[in-house]
């Protein structure tokens, strides 16, 4: 737990964060203002006063069938699982409480930590039986407002589940326990030779259980694809405390109706993932790292359509940001530096290579470059030269959440849209807000997904009214998705129509209520409140 | 004036260094390699010396095998004239690199010699104070800012020493070393990449240069420093205190 902590707080770049949080009991989510300040024994010292409003979501309401904790189930849980791993302690439920963006927080007064997936099957069919709602967590990273309570759910972590089970080499087929943190798997098979297929921002803190149950995306998408295809198998623990084993390591497995998949992106809301088996990539000896300018967002796209071509086979990443997103990064971030300095160009673009040629990749990347600089795609560019290089050129594109955050409130979009018209999004929102919030636009451009992000020194009903519901209206009306990678949430449970039909969304209804009939897992995320019911 | 810069082809910074089962060195193969940031800082200074006016070529200079040519290659496309290769198989040891350096200074005449304090593979921070003794030009090592002079022909050089700062004040020609605060090296842009690619890159054997590489020194065995053991968590300041008494003996 602790380490789970440290960890996370290294996240938030060390702020010693002390939140304090003064919101009436009734509408938990909705209306509460936070003092976050910073040491002031660093470098700078500087206090926000971020007031926060809720979002998205109308009043939610508590399901009364819901039954309130009381002393004998605290007692109960102890037995389960030792007095340690329930946790009471106020200062570690703050902080559990509290989603990563400071957006959301619930008020929960219980943390277990199951070290087992018997654990985990003993605690679910206790809830289930007492109707005490859970929410499952991982490193509590989400964005989307899934990881918190919103009101007074338990909240499950797996974190002490952090073994790696086994792993072979000659497949590369992973196994381990949901609870491990993406980094250290990442180190574990770096020492085997080989890789992760995801790669994000989070992943000092997020929990590979928290990674599948996000189905998350992030950097390499471009390259492995997503963990709808990664993802060999999967145990997960039921409401009912029933565990279902379907932890293959088969690459081909046709037998019946793959249900591995509901649990791939279900947020939490079908059952809880305890272990995962995952299809590893080997590790290739020759990286490279390009940065570069473009002149305008046509650039970018014919780049990228180049990039495909060109580089097909060598290809790892294409990122893109634009110039508001830099000057964020360069702005909040310590120890970043404009790598093309000193003009600032209108678009950013990360080009990756893996390969396993170090010359011949390095001599394709760079005739692919020249040309398209020859061409006028790029209007500059610099490519890493060694590892610490290419590291502080994604350190500025992994940055930029991170610089948000320090920048004040955001209001942040995760939208899979046709690349061709993807950037008229931002520019359109930039004219309906004028002067009174900025607006940033980066992302995976390689998967057609922009993160539209709206920054302002504080939470505001009336900018979010000129937000949404036009966001989501102009996605859903190019043919696009309000979630590509984050999920939907609490942010956005109720905004699931703009991308999926009601006939899809009332199958998702029928098949929640089948797997956990009370609704006691992760209630009132993913799907809408007007759809799920309770009897 | 011109300057010559010594870049070392090392692995990488960032890479994990594992140890050869046979304990006779560490594993090169597959491992990314760069150049030595110690390298990179001096090649920028050069660079920034040039750029200021106060030279007019920097010629870039790496010793090993035929791969230091990449390495070579990133400091053209940041910026060097051109570049010398001396073509050496087998261990190098930094009295060898002194001499090689020596024999190049004859012939390229610089009037700047500069290096990175060490490399970060064998560490031996030795090679700049050696050729300034061959050569019998004075040194300022671990420099971390200098100022020349064109006029008097001086370089001063300020060092980082326990305790504060040392200046320096040399005649030209000098051997200068670089500190870690020295500058902020740039990065290679894709037209100097470009531009890097028509620079010529000359070659030289030891022999052609009239050195004999040999060494005084034999490498019995390189093994992994040993791992640190687990801490343990104490329940209570008493038992700390008991612990750093009976067990640690250290109050
Ligand atoms: C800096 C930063 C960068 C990010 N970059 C990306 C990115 O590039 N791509 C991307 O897709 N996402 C990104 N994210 C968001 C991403 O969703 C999370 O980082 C990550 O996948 C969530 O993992 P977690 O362990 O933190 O889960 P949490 O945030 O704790 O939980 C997320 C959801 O999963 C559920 N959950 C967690 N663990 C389990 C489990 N064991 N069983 C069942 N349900 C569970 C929770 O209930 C919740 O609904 C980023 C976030 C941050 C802060």
């Amino acid at each position: 737990m602790q380490k789970w902590r440290a960890t996370r707080r290294l996240l938030l770049n060390s702020y010693s964060s002390k939140s304090r949080f003064d919101h009436p009991r009734s509408n938990p989510i909705s209306d509460h203002s936070t003092t976050i300040s910073r040491s002031s024994s660093g470098f700078e010292s500087w206090t926000s006063r971020i007031h926060y409003r809720h979002f998205a979501t109308a009043m939610i309401q508590r399901n009364p069938l819901f039954s309130t904790l009381n002393s004998d189930d605290i007692n109960y849980f102890k037995g389960i699982l030792g007095e340690k791993n329930v946790i009471e302690d106020e200062d570690t439920l703050l902080f559990a409480n509290t989603d990563w963006m400071r957006k959301y927080k619930g008020s929960s007064k219980l943390l277990l930590q199951p070290r087992t997936t018997q654990e985990v099957s003993e605690v679910l069919k206790y809830c289930n039986s007492r109707r005490l709602a859970v929410v499952p967590q991982g490193g509590n990273t989400g964005v989307v407002g899934g990881s918190v309570p919103v009101f007074d759910e338990v909240i499950i972590n797996v974190g002490s589940m952090k073994q790696v089970i086994s792993f072979d080499k000659v497949s590369g087929v992973l196994v381990c326990e949901a609870g491990c943190i993406l980094e250290n798997l990442v180190s574990f098979l770096d020492n085997q030779g080989f890789i992760m297929p995801l790669d994000l921002g989070a992943k000092g803190s997020c929990q590979i259980g928290g990674n599948v149950s996000t189905n998350a995306g992030g950097l390499r998408l471009v390259r492995y694809g997503s963990l709808h295809g990664t993802v060999l198998g999967i145990e997960a623990v039921l409401a009912n405390g029933d565990v279902l084993d379907m932890l293959g390591t088969l690459r081909k497995d046709n037998t019946g109706y793959d249900l591995k998949h509901l649990f791939i992106g279900s947020e939490g809301s079908l059952g809880i993932v305890t272990k995962v088996s995952i299809l590893t990539p080997p590790k290739l000896s020759s990286v490279n790292l390009a940065f570069l300018a473009c002149k305008d967002y046509s650039s970018c796209q014919k780049l990228l359509f180049e990039a495909k071509r060109r580089l097909g086979e060598i290809l790892s990443a294409f990122e893109f940001l634009d110039n508001e997103s830099l000057n964020l990064a360069l702005n909040h971030l310590e120890g970043v530096r404009n790598p093309l300095p000193p003009a600032m160009h209108n678009f950013y673009v990360l080009i990756e290579t893996t390969g396993s040629d170090e010359t011949y990749d390095k001599e394709k990347l760079e005739a692919f470059l020249l040309r398209s600089m020859e061409g006028g795609l790029i209007s500059d560019g610099v490519i890493a030269q060694d590892i610490n290089q290419a590291s502080s050129f994604w350190r500025i594109r992994e940055g930029v959440p991170e610089a948000l955050m320090k920048a004040g409130a955001v209001y942040k979009y995760d939208l899979s849209l046709p690349v061709e018209t993807m950037y008229n999004l931002v520019a359109e929102m930039r004219t309906k807000l004028g002067n009174s919030a900025k607006v940033i636009g980066f992302g995976h451009l390689g998967d057609g997904n922009l993160h539209l992000n709206i920054s302002t020194p504080q939470y505001d009903d009336a900018i979010l009214a000129q937000i949404e519901p036009f966001v989501y209206e102009w996605t859903s009306k190019h043919r696009g998705s309000i979630s590509a990678e984050h999920g939907l949430g609490l942010m956005k449970a109720n905004m699931i129509f703009y991308s999926k039909s009601r006939e899809t969304v009332q199958l998702m209804a029928s098949i929640k209520k089948l797997m956990d009939p009370n609704g006691i897992l992760n209630p009132y995320k993913v799907l809408p409140h007007s759809i799920v019911s309770y009897s | 004036m011109k300057i010559m810069v010594a870049v070392k082809r090392v692995i990488d910074y960032a890479v994990k260094i594992r140890v050869k089962p046979d304990k006779t060195g560490v594993e090169t193969q597959n491992v990314k390699m760069s150049m030595n940031p110690f390298c990179e800082i001096a090649l920028e200074e050069a660079l920034r010396i040039k750029e200021a006016g106060m030279a007019s070529e920097v010629v870039a200079v790496s010793m090993g095998p035929a791969q230091c040519v990449d390495t070579l290659r990133t400091g053209l496309a940041m910026g060097a004239d051109r570049a010398i290769h001396v073509d050496a198989t087998g261990p190098l040891y930094p009295l060898s690199v002194a001499k090689l350096f020596k024999a190049l200074v004859e012939l390229e005449k610089p009037g700047l010699l500069i290096l990175g304090k060490q490399a970060i593979d064998d560490d031996c921070n030795q090679t700049g104070q050696m050729v300034a003794g061959l050569l019998g030009w004075p040194q300022g090592t671990f420099a971390s800012k200098v100022v020349l002079d064109k006029e008097k022909q001086l370089a001063t050089v300020d060092r980082e020493v326990d305790g504060g700062l040392e200046t320096l004040c040399m005649d030209l020609p000098a051997v200068i070393t670089t500190d870690l605060r020295l500058n902020q090296p740039r990065y290679a842009t894709l037209p100097n990449i470009m531009k890097a690619k028509s620079k010529v890159i000359k070659k030289y054997t030891p022999q052609e240069l009239n050195v004999e590489i040999k060494s005084d020194l034999e490498v019995l065995q390189v093994t992994e420093p040993p791992k640190r053991k687990a801490g343990v968590i104490v329940s209570s300041v008493d038992e700390l205190i008991d612990k750093l008494k009976n067990e640690a003996h250290v109050i």
